[in-house]
């Protein structure tokens, strides 16, 4: 199925060849046509001034399953009996997109002998948190944690599942939706409700943030998305609020496994996962040496930040994977980001976009990472930094 | 053994540039390329075929010209490589993707090791490799950075998170989706490229696969998308210069006026 043209409107001005974000469209001579890849996105359709292009209709628009009377879930990531912040985050915006649907909002927590999480996420928005205690989900495994998921999501049926797009949430989320036969949203950073057709908005970025799409999904339940961590907003937690808690047992749980957990190492030594810090002092190939980190560790240490780090610094072996930053390491959303001699390659443009303020440190004034930093701090970063570090101690 | 590799063909994104006025994207040049995370998979594979023996065929689903991706990833030392294409297949969303693979898979004969890299760099989801491997019924590791035979049927991952990794032991056949960080992908050799020329790629199509049309590409789809627009542009940006002190104590003020340092 393709956008339909009416070639007697049709000019051949190349307005939606223009448009077409998926470059799909294409002249030939005065003829318009419609190669493979087209998704009725309609980007084409709202750009024509002829009014030469429309979408088709998708037949009797099929009808909508009876909307599942479970409202929203939210699932409550835990590792080693701490939440992951990114679950109280989807709280806070499962709340408030309850309120709308007037639905209830649950948190569905998976673990083995757990203290008592229950209380933080009733405080943070939950009406009901699912437990699911049993040995299999002591640690997390794609396996059990999807076989889990969807047994209570047959059994109970939410209209909209909500995970942080982290590294388990993205591993064992998509199992789920392919199991229960419905659509999954990656890594949205906003949510918005078209209520006429009850339907989730989810917005997300690609093409490595440079286009933005919104996605929804139609014709099944439940609307599933993973939601990119310190995006949304948390509630001020009301310790006041009731919750009940609801044990499940998972039958599937009960049969042995394909997979199994051997064991879990840390590298990383700060207290702070790069995902979820609110300061990055990130450093770059203008640091020449891997010793010259540490000031970015003093300046981190003080703003209470991690440290991240490009490719090129991680290629050259002064700093470990888990810190690269960029399209082929993390995606990071920090209040603020400190690049330090960074030039600015896009591939770690990509991965830090979405951050609230970004400083870039450079002696440059050509270099690309100008172009996105808010502020830009031309000079010699072994001055700038150390005089940076003056400054904040003689402050405090 | 039997190895599948998964690729697909993507725009190389870093190229794609929105047009500052008209808000639309500038493919004009932009060069198709294997998915740069497919190579470390498609390396891991041919590792795997060295330890373990066997071979190692890549697949794809997309348009006719993914079929020079497929040829590319033949240089570098894959037995064989299979198409799945057909204009039914036409904007498939990651359910649908996967279901259609999975099936190509499965008409295959199935693998004893299926490898993907951990996402593409134009639709950046993640979500095509662990839905294949829940249409398969196999199990899966994402985001793998070792991957250690304890013997022909058990497979020692290690899984990179955010604090270090985990390790995890997972009985094939199985699934695994790598990070950059499992291997240095090798270059095409001259011999294999050679033969890759003149190599048969064949291509299954709907009714190879035997699959309806509401079963694939946007039919067979549960997402829609409904909208697409620029990313909200950033404020308003400055360049400062003057001497580090001077520096120093702007930035600092600048912060704590924002109340983020």
């Amino acid at each position: 199925m393709v956008v339909i043209v009416d070639l007697d409107k049709c000019t051949a001005c190349g307005l939606c060849v223009e448009a077409c974000p998926f470059g799909v469209l294409r002249l030939e001579g005065e003829r318009l046509i419609i190669g493979d890849g087209c998704n009725l996105c309609g980007a084409c359709v709202e750009v024509c001034e002829f009014g030469a292009l429309s979408l088709p209709e998708t037949g009797a628009p099929e009808p909508r399953p009876d909307v599942p009377p479970d409202g929203i879930w939210v699932f409550a990531e835990q590792r080693l009996g701490r939440l992951a912040p990114v679950v109280l985050e989807l709280l806070g915006e499962a709340r408030r997109l309850a309120e709308i649907l007037q639905v209830p909002v649950s948190a569905v927590l998976f673990g083995h002998q757990l203290p008592d999480l229950a209380a933080e996420l009733t405080a943070a928005g939950a009406d009901k948190v699912y437990v699911v205690d049993h040995p299999r989900l002591a640690e997390f495994l794609e396996e059990p944690y999807a076989q889990a998921l969807i047994e209570l999501a047959r059994r109970y049926r939410p209209e909209i599942i909500l995970a942080g797009a982290t590294y388990p949430g993205r591993a064992f989320i998509p199992r789920v939706a392919a199991a229960l036969d419905t659509g999954l949203t990656a890594d949205c950073t906003a949510f918005d409700l078209d209520l006429e057709k009850r339907l989730l908005l989810q917005t997300r970025p690609a093409f490595g943030g440079n286009i933005m799409a919104t996605i929804v999904t139609p014709r099944s339940f439940p609307q599933m998305a993973t939601v990119r961590p310190r995006v949304m907003k948390r509630l001020a937690p009301q310790p006041e609020r009731n919750g009940q808690v609801v044990p499940v047992q998972v039958a599937a749980l009960e049969e042995p496994g394909k997979s199994r957990f051997l064991q879990t190492v840390a590298e990383i030594t700060e207290s702070m996962p790069l995902g979820e810090a609110e300061v990055i002092v990130a450093g770059g190939r203008g640091l020449q040496d891997g010793k010259h980190f540490s000031l970015l560790e003093e300046l981190a240490e003080l703003l209470g930040g991690a440290i991240g780090a490009t490719r090129g610094a991680v290629d050259a072996g002064w700093i470990s994977y888990p810190h690269q930053i960029g399209q082929t390491g993390k995606t990071v959303a920090p209040k603020l980001y400190i690049a330090c001699g960074i030039s600015g390659a896009a591939q770690h443009l990509v991965g830090i976009q979405s951050s609230d303020f970004i400083v870039a440190i450079n002696s440059d004034p050509q270099a690309p990472i100008f172009q996105i930093a808010d502020v830009g701090l031309v000079g010699d970063l072994f001055e700038i930094i150390p005089a940076l570090i003056q400054e904040i101690k003689a402050s405090r | 053994m039997k190895i599948i590799v998964c690729i697909k063909q993507v725009p190389e994104t870093q190229e794609i540039r929105l047009d500052p006025v008209t808000h639309t994207l500038l493919r004009e040049g932009v060069k198709s390329i294997i998915n740069p995370f497919d190579l470390y998979a498609l390396e891991e594979g041919l590792r795997a075929r060295e330890r373990q023996g066997g071979t190692v065929t890549v697949l794809s689903m997309g348009p006719p010209q993914a079929g020079d991706a497929l040829r590319e990833a033949l240089t570098y030392g894959a037995d064989d490589a299979v198409l799945l294409s057909d204009r039914a297949f036409a904007g498939a969303d990651t359910w649908a993707t996967a279901f259609t693979l999975a099936r190509g898979i499965t008409k295959l004969g199935g693998a004893d090791l299926i490898l993907c890299g951990k996402q593409a760099i134009d639709g950046d989801t993640a979500q095509v490799g662990p839905e294949m491997a829940a249409f398969l019924d196999l199990p899966y590791v994402a985001w793998a950075r070792k991957l250690t035979f304890v013997d022909s049927e058990v497979l020692q991952v290690e899984r990179l998170l955010d604090h270090g990794y985990d390790g995890i032991e997972v009985r094939l056949p199985a699934l695994i989706t790598v990070v950059k960080e499992i291997n240095e992908p090798r270059v095409p050799s001259f011999k294999a490229k050679l033969r890759a020329k003149s190599q048969k790629i064949p291509v299954l199509s709907l009714p190879d696969l035997e699959l309806e049309p509401d079963q694939v590409g946007l039919p067979g789809s549960f997402t829609q998308v409904v909208k697409v627009f620029p990313p909200p542009a950033r404020g308003a940006r400055e360049l400062w210069e003057g001497t580090p002190t001077e520096l120093a104590n702007r930035l600092w003020t600048r912060l704590q006026e924002l109340k983020i340092g």
